[in-house]
């Protein structure tokens, strides 16, 4: 038998809800709806958006490959300061955006740290390029990859892993078999809040990669500048990134999911 | 308990303390670039004139425009463009011919030490130098595009900045050889930006008019003859701007 649902609960949940979903529907209001398919058609924007998703995609990537070994050694290595470890890992969330910009061109820029000798020895120079979008907008979303990973890790049950253990696996083959499948639902939400912020940043790409039509500039900056002279054709902008980026969020989580 | 509420009758007892509304308060909005003379002017004045207190708002032009004509409680207007100012007297909100009282023109700006070995205009074409420019949309960026027309140079820029102070960190990094912006903000920015006269720049001299509004009270009037008067040319010239 089903109880009723508390109204403790469902009021604020209603105005929770509310309160996310009244902002987007008050740029859906004001939106200039007729000049929404040129905009949405017109060169510059399809550069943007394509740049925009593979950007996105590209740094998903990125915090994938080094976010989920990040995670696996943040809930099962042993190590000392593990706490202090955890608490760093979480500094790009907190940390303004345009700051981490300012830091990755203090280590990766021409006279960086790193990144003079980037340039000196192999010739790279990563402000001003795609491959500078990406850095930032990993730097950016890998937090929320790792958070999400690790405490799927911990919550998940270490006797499965001693079975395999006992039954003679190693540790990587127990990792691929046993752990990643446990705790796959984690790294799918992970890995779509990773997409989403790196979609949506703005203040380290513009910071470090700058703003190049058609090799830095996504569509948040390109949003950005055309609210200085143009705040309709910003409207219009920030509705296609909104519609695209929940058409992809829908499709793959479900097929994720049900995977 | 009675603690809090001493607490509260002293609080009470500081809000009656404040000035009362008959104390001339001059509000003046003025153009982001003007901060730091703006600010050193206000002091002079207020120690001239004691009892007057000068408040700022700085920011965009545009957007102190736009805040003036919804109605936000200024006395004085110092507009980096005479189209914002336009913006203003189009609606009556200010019945004075706007004076003006500075330009400021562009200047070249090169990390310290000149990496890049940028002398002049010609130079932005060179695609092996790494160049920063503000973004079309923002003034900066509508100027250089005047001057670079003027001049015929096709300029191959790797970033478009979403404004002057966006250029200006790239420059003191050293991360771009060279880049266009405003002599004022070269000056502001430091030892590390360098500031590079060309001769191109007369092309796009930009114009500052200041104005004050139609319901200010008489101190705004003191205060517009005060920026216009020697000592205010003599501030405004420190901080890089030319005379009207």
């Amino acid at each position: 038998m089903r109880s009723r649902l508390p109204v403790v609960l469902v009021l604020p949940a209603i105005a929770g809800l509310a309160f996310l979903l009244v902002p987007l529907a008050g740029l859906l209001v004001k939106a200039p709806w007729a000049s929404l398919p040129t905009q949405l058609f017109s060169a510059e924007v399809g550069q943007a958006l394509r740049l925009s998703l593979v950007c996105a995609s590209l740094a998903t990537v990125v915090c994938l490959v080094l976010g989920v070994p990040l995670a696996w050694l943040l809930a099962r290595g042993d190590l000392p300061g593990r706490g202090l470890l955890r608490a760093l890992v979480t500094v790009p969330l907190v940390l303004p955006p345009v700051v981490g910009g300012v830091a990755l061109l203090l280590v990766l820029g021409r006279r960086g740290v790193v990144g003079q000798h980037l340039d000196q020895w192999f010739g790279i120079s990563l402000p001003f390029t795609t491959a500078g979008v990406v850095l930032a907008e990993a730097f950016v979303a890998m937090p929320f990859l790792v958070i999400s990973v690790e405490g799927a890790l911990r919550a998940a049950d270490p006797r499965y892993e001693e079975a395999a253990a006992t039954l003679g696996a190693s540790r990587w083959l127990t990792f691929r078999r046993v752990t990643l499948p446990s705790v796959m639902p984690g790294v799918v939400a992970g890995t779509v809040l990773c997409w989403a912020r790196a979609l949506g940043e703005f203040g380290a790409t513009i910071t470090f990669a700058g703003n190049f039509p058609g090799r830095t500039t996504t569509m948040p900056l390109a949003v950005y500048l055309a609210l200085e002279t143009d705040p309709d054709a910003a409207i219009v902008l920030s509705i296609v990134l909104l519609l695209v980026s929940v058409a992809v969020l829908a499709g793959l989580r479900d097929r994720w999911i049900r995977a | 308990m009675k603690r809090v509420l001493a607490f509260v009758l002293l609080l009470a007892g500081c809000s009656t303390a404040q000035p009362s509304p008959s104390t001339p308060n001059i509000t003046v909005f003025a153009a982001a670039s003007l901060t730091e003379s703006f600010q050193k002017l206000g002091k002079e004045f207020e120690a001239a004139h004691p009892g007057t207190k000068v408040t700022f708002n700085f920011g965009g032009s545009s957007a102190l425009a736009q805040q003036i004509n919804q109605g936000a409680p200024a006395d004085v207007f110092a507009s980096a463009a005479p189209a914002n100012m336009k913006q203003v007297t189009d609606t009556g909100a200010i019945t004075a011919a706007p004076t003006t009282f500075a330009k400021n023109t562009l200047q070249i700006a090169v990390p310290q030490g000149n990496p890049g070995k940028v002398t002049d205009l010609a130079d932005f074409a060179k695609a092996d130098l790494k160049i920063a420019l503000c973004a079309e949309q923002v003034p900066c960026g509508a100027a250089a595009k005047k001057v670079f027309a003027a001049a015929g140079v096709t300029a191959a820029p790797d970033t478009l900045e979403q404004d002057v102070k966006a250029v200006l960190t790239k420059v003191s990094l050293g991360e771009v050889d060279a880049a266009l912006v405003y002599r004022t903000d070269v000056r502001a920015a430091g030892a590390k930006v360098e500031g590079k006269d060309f001769a191109e720049a007369s092309g796009a001299v930009n114009d500052y008019p200041i104005a004050p509004l139609a319901k200010a009270p008489a101190e705004a009037k003191d205060f517009v003859n005060f920026v216009l008067s020697e000592r205010g040319r003599a501030v405004l010239t420190e901080a890089g701007f030319a005379a009207p």
